[in-house]
């Protein structure tokens, strides 16, 4: 029997269509989602893996079926038909990737949305005057809330400071002060970065968290109590804004089970707000090259229940009553290069004595 | 200079006073003949790229485990950024020149490019430019910055070894303005008066589009960088945050000529794809003048979307949206090249050999990078992958398995008309499957690992991550293995191997129809054209003659080498 060749272009089309639906909902790919935003990522991801399994698999196919079915029989010398174009044809494979891409762009236009891409709130906010008054080697006194810039200490740049006055980790940063800028020079506007969603845009975060990245470490602060880390405590189900920047390079925030990421760059303030979902214990990265420990610069996100959020934030108060500086569970500002890279070589396998070698 | 002069230039090239000399040693002068210059290129940047791939393997061998033992955190920031330097700098782009100034003037008609002595100083800035990096990985202070050298970081790392970058980067950037000003004249100014716009063969457009982009792009680059030389050498903050300068400026600067870069890395490969796919096929190229135009379209898009790699360091929302749109919308022309492509085989008489195989290669390889491409354009999705090593697979997809694969595409095409002899066919497709295997078994892993969280650019990573990483090591050993045969039969073929005749493919474009090698002046008299590049299986041009009687394209003796005023009425 001899199928017409219009049921077989349909038959394939279904298949096709199957295989890449699935393949867009089981591709194994991505890690948990533990955050609000990651899921939506994951929603955009997974329909541009069923729409690239199914323009992937219809080239390849082509490819293989013109290798099988056009290739030249041993003895024919002769040229192949001489079509050289079919307008038709060409219009469709035109406007066909171009719907697909608008498609997409759409979609990723409305996931960026929705986990706070746009928040007119932060760009409206930006204090042009103070950032162009920022001089070298004084910390601005920028705020870190949404409200104009008032003059509550920076506890960014506080820590920093604090950190900065130990020569051990001086001797690895290079850097003495660096101004920060609020936003873009010039621009007039705070890029948020990644700011708050739609309906919860104008309301200020319900945790907020200044981050400074420094060559090889992350140092947390809570404005609200004070208590300052060298690991990301968050609780479920509350909005938190991180507040970050750098020290001395440019360093970037990378939660893999967020989807989120961004630059902290010295002499500038860059924000995220995010909401944690899932309970755990997750890698943050520095997913910018800082170094030569690029790769160690990594820490832990542990996202918990409210109540265990609390408890550790008693824990971190009673300890910090003593001598704050102390307290910073993993300031390098206390410990030798060798010690202080030592539990993220054990984390990774790498043996201490290899640091201390390689370590000049 | 008026078309007269240019003209004159091209009758009488400034090596006319060393004529038929081809003996070795050319090779190693400041030869001015631009088929000499084409194999220089080539043949230097073949070098640079087995540099380029040690390094990328001792890059791997580090990777093979997830502690630092192999080397030390520094070194392997070293090799990273030399080995990007190179294979980008030094071996693609020069290869891509390498073939346009081989091709061009053939192609066209011409006796030589518009301006042979700038031809030789754009390939002489090369080697020393090379050298440099090379002295600075053996003295052992190279630059640790990353190829894209950000402030501060670039700032605060050594200070030789980047300075040295930044003068070796530079240097290379004005080889390629200055080859891309003589691309550009050459193409405009002396085809054969035939020659109109559309019969231009379409590596020929590749070229236009590309020279373009590097004439509008590279001089920003050398801004970048010389600025960034002040800041590192003179103490000035135009970068510099302790100052007050501002680091994300020199990545606006940085990438507004880096990301075109990546298609004047591609575009030339585009371009000699075109020219092999037909042939092979023996089937007239699909949609000449929609090929022809989106070379054009990306490189004009190309311009504009550079931000997509700023995703995530601070530039405005709405800027985002600008620059994600501006980068999805180059999947259009890109795959209407793909899809002609395809529609050029479909129904042809496909001939297996090398060069067939590495364009089929490059096709299917290319299309991988171009849809991951297109993922990391969504905004959402690239703030999460950006800067790992889903971005280092995308880019290897696109660069290996588009720009890798079309070079040597192009050198098992041309080879018999560059060398006049055949390279050897089997010893092409073991290079082709060694090359097709180790390439997938390298770089597909990397995928999965970026999503999953591993971050690029880092010597230890998570234990969860070896068991994939040990796989992308053997791929990346069998790749270095992959270039032997290469190198062998490349070698072998040189010196003893079939002679090719003049038109071994029976190619209709005027590269074939003069001597192989091409004699120093090119053609004997003026060509002139009575069919398309691409006329397969057109009744007026059939495929089985002999080359020395190919009827498509008259070779009249008495006609003389062009007169200006019948060219300028021709031209269209
Ligand atoms: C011979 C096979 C190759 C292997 C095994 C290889 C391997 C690698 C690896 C492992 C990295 C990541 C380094 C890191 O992030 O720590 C890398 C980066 C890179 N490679 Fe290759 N590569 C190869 C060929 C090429 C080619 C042909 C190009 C052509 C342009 C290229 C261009 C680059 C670039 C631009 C980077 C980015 C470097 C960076 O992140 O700064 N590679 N390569
Ligand atoms: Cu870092
Ligand atoms: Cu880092």
């Amino acid at each position: 029997m001899k199928i017409p060749s219009s049921i077989w272009t349909l038959l394939i089309g279904i298949g096709l269509t199957l295989v890449s639906l699935w393949y867009g909902q089981n591709h194994g790919l991505l890690p948990t989602a533990a955050s609000d935003e990651a899921v939506l990522v994951d929603g955009l991801f997974n329909t541009m893996m069923t729409v690239s399994a199914g323009i992937f698999l219809i080239v390849e196919g082509v490819l293989i079926y013109c290798a099988i079915k056009y290739r030249r029989r041993a003895g024919d010398h002769e040229d192949g038909p001489p079509i050289e174009g079919n307008v038709p044809l060409e219009i469709l494979w035109t406007a066909i990737p171009a719907i697909i891409v608008i498609g997409i762009s759409v979609y990723s236009f409305e996931v960026y949305n929705d986990i706070g891409g746009f928040d007119p709130h932060a760009i409206h906010e930006a204090p042009i005057m103070q950032e162009s008054m920022a001089m070298p080697g004084t910390a601005l006194a920028a705020t870190l809330n949404d409200t104009p810039p008032s003059n509550e200490p920076n506890l960014n740049q506080q820590k920093s400071d604090e950190a900065m006055q130990d020569p051990a980790t001086a001797a690895v940063r290079n850097a003495d002060q660096i101004p920060q800028k609020r936003e873009a020079p010039g621009v007039g506007s705070v890029s948020p970065s990644l700011g708050a969603s739609p309906e919860k845009a104008g309301k200020p975060p319900e945790l907020e968290v200044n981050v400074t990245g420094l060559q090889y470490a992350w140092i947390f602060t809570y404005p609200e109590t004070g208590v300052t880390s060298g690991e990301l405590h968050v609780p479920i189900g509350r909005e938190v804004r991180i507040n970050m920047t750098a020290n001395d390079v440019i360093h970037a925030f990378w939660v893999p089970e967020f989807r989120l990421k961004q630059d902290a760059i010295p002499g500038r303030q860059s924000e995220l707000r995010f909401t944690p979902k899932t309970a755990g214990d997750y890698a943050l990265i520095c997913a910018e090259l800082c170094g030569p420990y690029h790769g160690a610069m990594r820490t832990q996100v542990v996202v918990q229940k409210q109540e265990d959020f609390d408890k550790w934030i008693q824990e971190q108060l009673t300890a910090s009553n003593d001598t704050l500086k102390e307290a910073i569970a993993l300031n390098p500002a206390t410990v030798s290069p060798d010690e202080f890279l030592a539990p993220y070589t054990k984390e990774m396998g790498i043996h201490p004595e290899m640091l201390h070698q390689i370590h000049k | 200079m008026t078309q007269a002069q240019l003209q004159e230039t091209a009758n009488i090239p400034a090596h006319i006073d060393e004529p038929g000399i081809r003996k070795w040693q050319d090779y190693f002068s400041f030869n001015t003949d631009h088929k000499v210059i084409g194999l220089q290129y080539l043949v230097t940047s073949f070098i640079f790229y087995c540099i380029g791939g040690v390094l990328a393997d001792l890059v791997r061998t580090e990777l093979r485990t997830p502690e630092v033992d192999f080397v030390s955190p520094e070194v392997y920031n070293s090799l990273f950024t030399l080995h990007a330097t190179i294979m980008i700098f030094l071996w693609i782009v020069p290869a891509g020149a390498g073939f346009a100034n081989f091709l061009l003037p053939l192609m066209i008609g011409a006796k030589d490019m518009a301006f042979p002595r700038l031809n030789a100083v754009a390939f002489w800035l090369i080697p020393p430019a090379g050298l440099l990096l090379i002295i600075s990985l053996v003295i052992g202070d190279a630059a640790e910055a990353g190829w894209t050298s950000y402030p501060p970081l670039s700032l605060v790392t050594g200070q030789v070894g980047e300075g040295i970058w930044i003068m070796s980067v530079l240097l290379l950037g004005t080889s390629s303005i200055l080859g891309a000003i003589n691309f550009l004249v050459t193409l405009l100014k002396m085809r054969i008066p035939t020659m109109g716009f559309h019969q231009m063969p379409l590596f020929c457009w590749a070229m236009l589009a590309t020279s373009a982009l590097v004439l509008l792009s590279t001089p920003v680059l050398a801004a970048g960088l010389i600025l960034l030389a002040f800041d590192l050498l003179a103490g000035t903050t135009f970068f510099n945050p302790t100052g007050g300068g501002d680091p994300v400026v020199y990545q606006h600067m940085f990438w507004f000529y880096s990301h075109p870069a990546v298609y004047i890395m591609i575009l030339p490969f585009f371009g000699a794809i075109s020219e092999i796919i037909p042939i092979h096929s023996r089937k007239p190229i699909f949609g000449y003048k929609a090929i022809a135009y989106s070379s054009l379209a990306i490189s004009f898009l190309g311009l504009i979307v550079w931000a997509h790699h700023m995703f995530t360091s601070g530039i405005p929302g709405w800027l985002r949206m600008f620059f994600m749109i501006t980068t999805m919308i180059i999947a259009v022309p890109t795959g209407i090249k793909i899809f002609s492509w395809l529609a050029t085989m479909w129904g042809g008489k496909i001939q297996f050999n090398s060069p067939m195989l590495f364009a089929m290669g490059f096709v299917g390889t290319f299309v991988i990078g171009g849809i991951s491409g297109v993922m990391l354009a969504a905004v959402p999705f690239d703030i999460h992958v950006h800067d790992t090593y889903f971005v280092v697979a995308h880019l290897h997809y696109v660069l290996f398995g588009g720009s890798v694969l079309g070079i040597f595409a192009a050198i098992y095409h041309w080879f018999p008309k560059m060398t006049g002899r055949m390279m050897n066919d089997f010893w092409g497709k073991v290079h082709f499957a060694l090359t097709i295997v180790g390439l997938n078994m390298t770089f597909l892993p990397m995928h999965k690992l970026g999503l999953m969280g591993m971050n690029r650019r880092v010597a230890q990573y998570d234990p969860k991550f070896a068991l994939l990483n040990e796989i992308c090591t053997y791929g990346s050993y069998i790749l270095a293995v992959s270039t032997l045969p290469f190198i062998i039969n490349a070698i072998w073929s040189w010196l003893y191997g079939e002679k090719a005749g003049n038109n071994p493919w029976k190619g209709l474009t005027l590269e074939w129809m003069t001597t192989s090698p091409p004699a120093i002046e090119n053609f004997d008299t003026l060509p002139v054209l009575t069919t398309g590049p691409y006329d397969y299986g057109v009744a007026h041009a059939p495929a089985n003659v002999s080359p020395s009687e190919n009827p498509v394209l008259r070779a009249d003796a008495d006609e003389p080498y062009p007169s200006i005023e019948s060219d300028i009425e021709t031209r269209t």
